[in-house]
């Protein structure tokens, strides 16, 4: 496991947005976390990169605890976060947002010209300001903003929201490369469909806990639609025969 | 004639306030922070200055060599004693505690230089009077000229720095977006801490020349401050083109306001600084002019 969380619990406040949540990433893997609003999962990966300070729990990078870590060091050991509502640099340009991530983070194969190369439709927008940008050219600045920094680790959040479809699907070939570089990626992704065609893994949150995680081979559109909207749960403490979701976690 | 001597003269004097107000302009449009020690600051300078003057017998322009960089130095202290901790309390802790920073600073100086006021000018010879004559009645201070140019040249060099150097460009993505600049591996207080070296730098060279072309004492920070405020709201907040224009504005009303009535240099400055503060808040969207526009 390239990075792991052990029993990570994040909060707002009063609230508990993520609890006791453990998974881990392999090199090459790309995990699709599902869950309805507000179940954590951008607090989880805002976690992971350091934006947000975990209560209680562990995480590891190749072994090494990087809990109390500040972010801008876990970009250097190769851990990325594409933010959730892309939070680009807007009055800088696109070839400026990405100079400048790349000025900072770990060297790599990924340059402008590789970006560049992975990400064709910005090549045109390259001395556009990132704020006049239509919403895909803005997600795929963000992500190439992201990879300017060679991660080991990719996080992704919310890569389609606001995308008009065709948009979707260009961000989405562009990213089917970076899989398969041997990055690891965990990717929050609304559209169930999409995240059960990229990922090979898939885990469920429901309330800031993990309900289901396994394989996305092995797992079906209806067992991830019940734990996603706690169905199984629901079933349970109306003495059904209990299928709880943890059942899967193994 | 006059009049048109008084517009040159009042664009000359315009220079200086760019000097002096691109650092006050600078570390506003970087860390959102009002250095109300801005003029104490720059006298400080001037007194470093005069010290080594004094004890060394050489040029002052010698002395910016050592000045400057003792100066970078009182930023980057000034950033992890005061700027740093009051930031995190919220946008009116830092100006407080600037405040308080100035108060300290003028009466340090006053315990230390005394009451009497001081100059630059006697170290420079001939240059703190030569002029040049562009007709019988139009004469141009070589000094005045030489710090309108300096003034050109810094903010010229700024602009260049922040539009074409990483670390132009690490700076200008901090003052966007210091939160997202952490996720792709850039410390911004490392950063915040550059850029007020970099403002105490521009300070150094403000307190240079308010030494060398007039005198100063432990208490000319406060209206220091006044002027370069102005500027740098009159020529929009952030922008480090529109602080030269800021400072011509500035400079040319008050020597016209003086050549109008002898209670006018102030009374017109002022003046015309109210008036365009109205115009900027109901028009014109806002004072907030960011650094971005500036090196865009």
């Amino acid at each position: 496991m390239i990075l792991e969380t052990e029993a990570l619990e994040s909060r707002h406040g009063l609230l508990v947005a993520v609890r006791g949540v453990s998974l881990g990433v392999d090199a090459g893997e790309t995990l699709a976390l599902v869950g309805a609003n507000g179940a954590g999962k951008t607090t989880l990966l805002r976690t992971i990169a350091g934006a947000h300070k975990p209560r209680a729990g562990r995480i590891l990078f190749d072994g090494q605890d990087i809990t109390a870590m500040p972010a801008y060091k876990r970009v250097a050991l190769g851990i990325a976060l594409v933010p959730e509502g892309r939070r680009l640099f807007t009055g800088m340009t696109v070839a400026e947002n990405l100079q400048v991530a790349g000025a900072h983070g770990r060297k790599g194969p990924w340059t402008l010209e590789t970006v560049l190369a992975a990400f064709p439709q910005l090549v045109p927008k390259l001395s556009a300001r990132a704020g006049d940008l239509s919403g895909g050219q803005q997600q795929a600045t963000a992500i190439g903003r992201a990879l300017m920094t060679n991660p080991r680790v990719l996080l992704l959040d919310e890569v389609s929201l606001g995308l008009s479809p065709l948009a979707v699907d260009q961000v989405y070939d562009s990213l089917r490369g970076v899989m398969q570089s041997g990055t690891a990626v965990i990717l929050v992704e609304q559209d169930l469909g999409r995240a059960i065609g990229v990922a090979s893994r898939i885990a469920c949150m429901l309330e800031g806990a993990i309900v289901l995680q396994g394989d996305a081979a092995a797992l079906d559109r209806a067992q991830i639609t019940e734990a996603y909207f706690g169905l199984q749960r629901h079933a349970a403490r109306n003495g059904h025969a209990a299928q709880n979701g943890q059942d899967q976690h193994a | 004639m006059n009049f048109l001597n008084q517009l040159l003269q009042g664009a000359l004097l315009g220079g200086f306030y760019a000097l002096l107000a691109c650092g006050l302009s600078f570390l506003f449009g970087v860390m959102r922070v009002i250095n109300l020690a801005h003029g104490s600051l720059a006298v400080l300078a001037a007194y470093w200055l005069m010290t080594f003057c004094n004890m060394s017998g050489l040029s002052p322009f010698l002395g910016l060599a050592l000045m400057l960089p003792a100066m970078a130095l009182v930023g980057w202290g000034l950033q992890v004693a005061v700027l740093n901790r009051s930031l995190k309390a919220g946008p009116l802790i830092p100006i407080l505690s600037t405040f308080g920073v100035a108060i300290i600073l003028d009466n340090g100086m006053f315990e230390t230089y005394g009451a009497n006021s001081a100059a630059l000018g006697p170290f420079i010879g001939d240059l703190a009077y030569g002029s040049w004559s562009l007709t019988d009645t139009i004469y141009v201070g070589q000094l005045d000229a030489l710090i309108f140019v300096a003034a050109v040249i810094v903010l010229g060099g700024l602009t260049l720095m922040l539009r074409y150097t990483p670390l132009g460009r690490t700076i200008r993505a901090t003052a966007d977006d210091p939160a997202v600049v952490e996720l792709i591996g850039v410390n911004p207080h490392r950063i915040y801490a550059v850029a007020v070296a970099i403002a105490m730098v521009l300070v150094g060279l403000a307190g240079a020349a308010l030494g060398l072309r007039g005198s100063f004492d432990p208490y000319a920070g406060g209206p220091l401050l006044i002027f370069a405020f102005e500027t740098v709201v009159i020529g929009g907040v952030g922008s480090l083109w529109g602080t030269l224009i800021g400072g011509i504005v500035l400079g040319v009303s008050q020597n016209i306001g003086a050549e109008i009535s002898p209670h006018g240099f102030l009374i017109a400055g002022h003046a015309v600084f109210l008036a365009i503060l109205i115009v900027r808040t109901y028009s014109w969207g806002g004072l907030r002019f960011p650094l971005r526009r500036a090196a865009a």
